[in-house]
């Protein structure tokens, strides 16, 4: 890989500006760092919390013919049981970012520092997974209110030293006001999106909805067009860098995200399309399309969309 | 598409005690190992594997909530199918055994049956924990040109394991490949046995599964998918393995020693 797609954000090195987004893959630290070595630039751990649970019954995840529906819940085996995959991760030498979440701003401190024993090289707040049963105040709960966001982020920054990504809800009539708040709060960038919804698959023969959940999260490339707005709009009110992600798939989809405003992009999704490898594939892609425009580096084009 | 096709159970069939095979009037083009994710509406949806393909079957034991359910259900009522999914058996050579323990004869059926279409001599060890949990006696007499039974407790065939009599074979007979599916400790053994006698081996495993297609990760065993570079794995693979008979991880993510 050349140095024209490095990438410095806040503090990591990229070697290029594919991310392992949270939720694929990152159960196991030989998992993430295979996926390492298939090309990411970085990998996202799947959300940790304070307690082991078990998510929601299946069908957790399917494909729906535009993108994948999911509503796995969080499942994990609480920050405690989480080091190892962690380290092992590390081993890959690549930034591992580990994506925590809580019901409050206590809990979050909890686990953040229980996780930053692991020396992980970033935290990601995922204060946006859809994905809730009745009365849990998790994810976009936290996620949809500028308070709720600020105060997560205020009393996590207060409490770690590692840098901090804040990972955004696109289920929000304004993602701009969220956007500044959680900067307010301190966070060292942003993440966008989580996934859309949650919608409803209904299966016609017997009447029932088919996710274990009844509803789920929207990912891959039907939510794309929502993840460049939002990444455009976010990019407009805030000075921390933001990392893209919603339906990435191709090196044309990283290209346009990153002329909304991301200086990194988050790849999940087109594991599907694409196998385990998408990350090299995209990355090959960006090259291309660097060289063929004259074009010496991925940051001249971070942000091209909102030049005169 | 990834979502599952609602089917009626066109027949059961009570294979023992505690198995029952599942048939569904629809032609799934599947290679033996390979997996099907069955849905009931409404309550959960497991991965099982193919053992029939016309008309297609899956045969399953009773071991849970979701089987118990499953078992109450009748012929014409639906369930949904997706798959098939995995990477499934490679037939190789001329001269094969399979090993099989309980349900895990399932897959081992059907890779009997194309092993017999293709002209292959197929030696198949059967074991259970009893007479009454041997699966496929009758069904695998009409593939494989010898059988050995066994049974933990000697209430039918030869008295021990099936790893056992894989070993004393080994010591008479030579093999291209060896084929296991069973519970995890009784691979792990067989696989030891292959090593010791330098035969290949392919192998069917097991993890807790959530998408199928390779994208969630919670059925990794080290940095498999279970769901899509298994579930057949070859000695290749197994020996790279660290998790191979040690753990495997619930549906949190923890990890549960054997």
């Amino acid at each position: 890989m050349t140095g024209k797609l490095e990438v410095d954000i806040i503090g990591l090195k990229l070697k290029n500006p594919t991310i392992l987004a949270s939720g694929f893959l990152g159960v196991s630290g030989k998992m993430m760092k295979r996926v390492a070595e298939s090309g990411a630039g970085a990998v996202t751990t799947k959300s940790i919390g304070i307690e082991a649970r078990n998510g929601h019954t299946n069908p957790t995840v399917i494909e729906w013919g535009f993108g994948v529906m999911n509503a796995v819940g969080l499942s994990n085996p609480g920050y405690k049981n989480f080091g190892d995959e962690i380290k092992v991760a590390k081993e890959s030498g690549v930034p591992v970012i580990a994506s925590i979440f809580a019901d409050n701003p206590e809990n979050f401190v909890k686990v953040a520092s229980g996780v930053e024993e692991y020396e992980p090289d970033a935290i990601e707040l995922n204060i946006s997974c859809p994905n809730l049963k009745k009365g849990e105040k998790f994810g976009q709960i936290i996620g949809k209110s500028p308070e709720l966001s600020h105060d997560v982020v205020k009393s996590v920054k207060k409490n770690v030293k590692l840098p901090v990504i804040t990972k955004l809800t696109p289920n929000v009539n304004d993602i701009k006001i969220i956007a500044e708040s959680v900067e307010k709060a301190g966070t060292d960038a942003i993440s966008a999106i989580n996934t859309l919804g949650p919608g409803m698959i209904i299966d016609i023969e017997t009447g029932k909805p088919i996710m274990g959940n009844r509803f789920g999260g929207l990912s891959g490339p039907a939510v794309r067009p929502i993840a460049v707005k939002c990444v455009y709009d976010i990019y407009e009110v805030v000075k921390v860098p933001v990392i893209g992600i919603g339906g990435i798939i191709s090196g044309r989809d990283a290209i346009e995200i990153m002329m909304a405003g991301a200086s990194a992009i988050g790849i999940g999704t087109a594991i599907y399309y694409r196998g385990i490898d998408v990350f090299k594939k995209v990355c090959d892609e960006i090259i291309e399309f660097l060289d063929s425009h004259n074009y010496s580096n991925i940051k001249e084009i971070v942000g091209m969309a909102h030049r005169d | 598409m990834e979502i599952p096709e609602v089917l009626e159970i066109k027949s059961i069939k009570n294979e023992n005690w505690k198995t029952k095979t599942f048939f569904f009037d629809k032609k799934i083009k599947v290679e033996p190992g390979q997996f099907m994710m069955l849905w009931i509406p409404g309550l959960d949806e497991k991965p099982f594997s193919v053992s029939f393909d016309s008309p297609s079957g899956l045969t399953i034991a009773k071991v849970g909530p979701f089987t118990e359910k499953l078992f109450q259900m009748k012929e014409g009522d639906k369930v949904g199918l997706r798959g098939p999914y995995g990477h499934g058996f490679e037939l190789i050579g001329r001269n094969i055994c399979l090993v099989s323990g309980g349900c895990g004869c399932a897959p081992i059926l059907l890779l009997a049956k194309n092993a017999k279409t293709k002209g292959m001599n197929v030696t198949s060890i059967l074991g259970a924990k009893t007479k009454n949990d041997l699966l496929f006696v009758d069904e695998m007499k009409k593939y494989a040109s010898e059988i050995i039974i066994t049974t933990d407790d000697g209430s039918f065939g030869k008295k021990g394991f099936s790893t056992e009599a894989l070993k004393e074979l080994l010591n008479k007979k030579r093999f291209d490949c060896v084929y296991t599916c069973g519970p995890e400790k009784m691979m792990k053994k067989v696989f030891e046995i292959c090593e010791d006698s330098e035969i290949m081996l392919q192998a069917s495993l097991d993890r807790y599964m959530k998408c199928g297609f390779g994208v969630c990760g919670q059925c990794t065993i080290d940095d498999i998918r279970i769901c899509k570079d298994g579930p057949v794995l070859d000695s290749n693979q197994l020996r790279k393995l660290i998790e191979f008979g040690v753990f495997k991880r619930d549906k949190s993510g923890m990890k549960n020693y054997f």
